[in-house]
């Protein structure tokens, strides 16, 4: 079964006052997981497939084409694996 | 005439790509990339001349011994100490403050005593103070910094005085780029008679520096921002200092005599020498024998050409910036004789992070974030900021591309 982790390489909170999460995929699976999650969320913006503004379920979120992603406003872990979860897994 | 094309031949890392672009690496002020002859410094010495150093008699120790200390006086010569024994190896500039801190601090400062530290101070230069005063019981007092990122001297001269005992303030910040004037910031210490540490992280890699002239009691720094590895550092001592200071760790390499007393059934020990008796343990004998190395290179380009370099190179991309980018803002002062290569900014509508990760994409190296510098952020009233910082082998075409790649991520 897939999970998480097999999409995920590592997940960390950013240096600065903004409290954002950057969420970066695995090298081998950060195309599968670019567009697994611009199928599921709505784009808001886009420039040249290099950044992408999105949200999903009221987050707003953006994803870059190197295979991360920055996530603003995260209540706290659980919150961000559901998010992940939702766009990646289901 | 000073050829960063000419440096770049030395560094195999820049042949690389990232993310299927050239790599641009303007994140030196966090840590540097390392030249061939460093790196083939710290293979032999692994590779041909390995093993412990001091009080062993066999050949190998002391070949070892011999380049570990030839790179002291190496390291001694490149900021103008008088004696090889005022630079003790550390594992960089934070540890070489918290040994100050605790090695002089814990023993000299107590309550009723002051600090003087600034608001632009990496979190290094703040936290070991703030540690020790809650042991110690003596206040620290944060002098100003002007909002363009300088230090308020007027608040400085108002917060040293007779209480003051101890004065810690960075060379340059590793924000925004300025230079303090230390050597005025030692007289004025010294004339109220309390000490003075500099920070010299990210001075040591970029300027002159001559201890006896600036006339600072310390001063730190770290290895791997001035082309060395990383694990590797100094701490410059005054030797008349640093004989009446007590370690700050005990284990072997620091000791005189450690002999049992029967009788009260205890072991008495006698310190060694500085700058061993503040080397507890087996030092990175490899790492230093690197840095002898990487000052040895910087001495051949030269620390004047260095300087100027980077300060032209700073100067172009600050023009560049301004004139091609409608959306960014340069934090901190543009002037260009109070800094050296350091390019705090930021962009509007995107944070920091967006601003470096965009630029990742296209290979481009800088940092965001708070840089462990927060309080400046509070004076600059900023969540983070991106940070581009420059070395020798950057280029005036990478600047161009970076610029090219901020213009591009404006019309997001």
């Amino acid at each position: 079964m897939t999970t998480l982790d097999d999409y995920v390489a590592h997940i960390e909170g950013t240096c600065g006052a903004e409290k954002d999460v950057i969420v970066t995929f695995k090298y081998e699976k950060k195309q599968e997981a670019i567009a697994n999650i611009l199928k599921k969320a709505t784009l808001k913006n886009n420039l040249s497939g290099i950044i992408y503004e999105l949200t999903f379920e009221g987050n707003s979120f953006r994803l870059y084409g190197s295979g991360k992603a920055i996530f603003r406003s995260i209540k706290n872990r659980q919150e961000l694996d559901r998010i992940l979860s939702a766009l990646l897994l289901s | 005439m000073f050829d960063p094309h000419k440096v770049r031949e030395d560094f195999p890392i820049l042949k690389r790509k990232v993310n299927g672009h050239p790599l641009i690496y303007f994140d030196n002020a966090a840590s540097t990339q390392k030249p061939r002859q460093v790196i083939d410094a710290e293979v032999n010495f692994y590779q041909n001349h390995n093993a412990n150093v001091h009080r062993a008699v066999h050949s190998l120790s002391q070949e070892a011994t011999e380049l570990f200390e030839g790179a002291r006086k190496t390291v001694s010569a490149f900021i103008g100490a008088k004696d090889t024994a005022e630079i003790i190896f550390t594992r960089g500039t934070t540890e070489a403050i918290n040994l100050v801190a605790y090695s002089w601090g814990l023993r000299n400062l107590n309550a009723g005593d002051e600090v003087v530290l600034s608001l632009m101070e990496h979190h290094s230069n703040i936290v070991p103070w703030e540690i020790i005063s809650k042991i110690a019981g003596f206040s620290i007092k944060y002098c100003n910094v002007h909002p363009d990122g300088t230090l308020d001297y007027a608040d400085f001269e108002s917060k040293i005085n007779k209480h003051t005992k101890f004065v810690s303030l960075s060379h340059v910040s590793n924000v925004s780029g300025v230079v303090n004037d230390v050597k005025r910031i030692a007289k004025i210490t010294h004339e109220r008679g309390a000490l003075m540490l500099v920070d010299g992280a990210q001075s040591v890699p970029h300027l002159p520096i001559d201890v006896t002239d600036l006339d600072v009691d310390f001063l730190a720094f770290s290895g791997h921002k001035m082309l060395g590895p990383t694990g590797i550092g100094a701490l410059y001592g005054k030797k008349s200092l640093l004989e009446t200071m007590e370690p700050w760790q005990g284990g072997g390499e620091m000791i005189k005599e450690v002999t049992y007393n029967a009788k009260s059934e205890r072991c008495g020990t006698s310190w060694n020498d500085p700058p061993w008796k503040f080397e507890a343990g087996t030092p990175n004998i490899a790492g230093a024998v690197a840095l002898a190395e990487a000052v040895k290179y910087l001495q051949k380009l030269g620390m004047l050409e260095v300087f100027l370099y980077e300060k032209m190179l700073t100067e172009y991309a600050e023009s560049r910036l301004r004139s091609c980018c409608t959306k960014l803002e340069l934090y901190g002062t543009t002037d260009p004789s109070l800094k050296c290569g350091i390019i705090p900014f930021g962009v509007a509508g995107l944070s920091s992070h967006d601003v470096a990760l965009f630029l990742d994409n296209y290979g481009i190296m800088i940092r965001s974030g708070f840089h462990c510098a927060q309080p400046l952020h509070q004076v600059f009233k900023l969540q983070s900021s991106a940070r581009a910082s420059f070395y020798v082998y950057n280029t005036e075409a990478e600047v161009d591309r970076f610029v090219d790649v901020l213009k591009e991520m404006e019309q997001f």
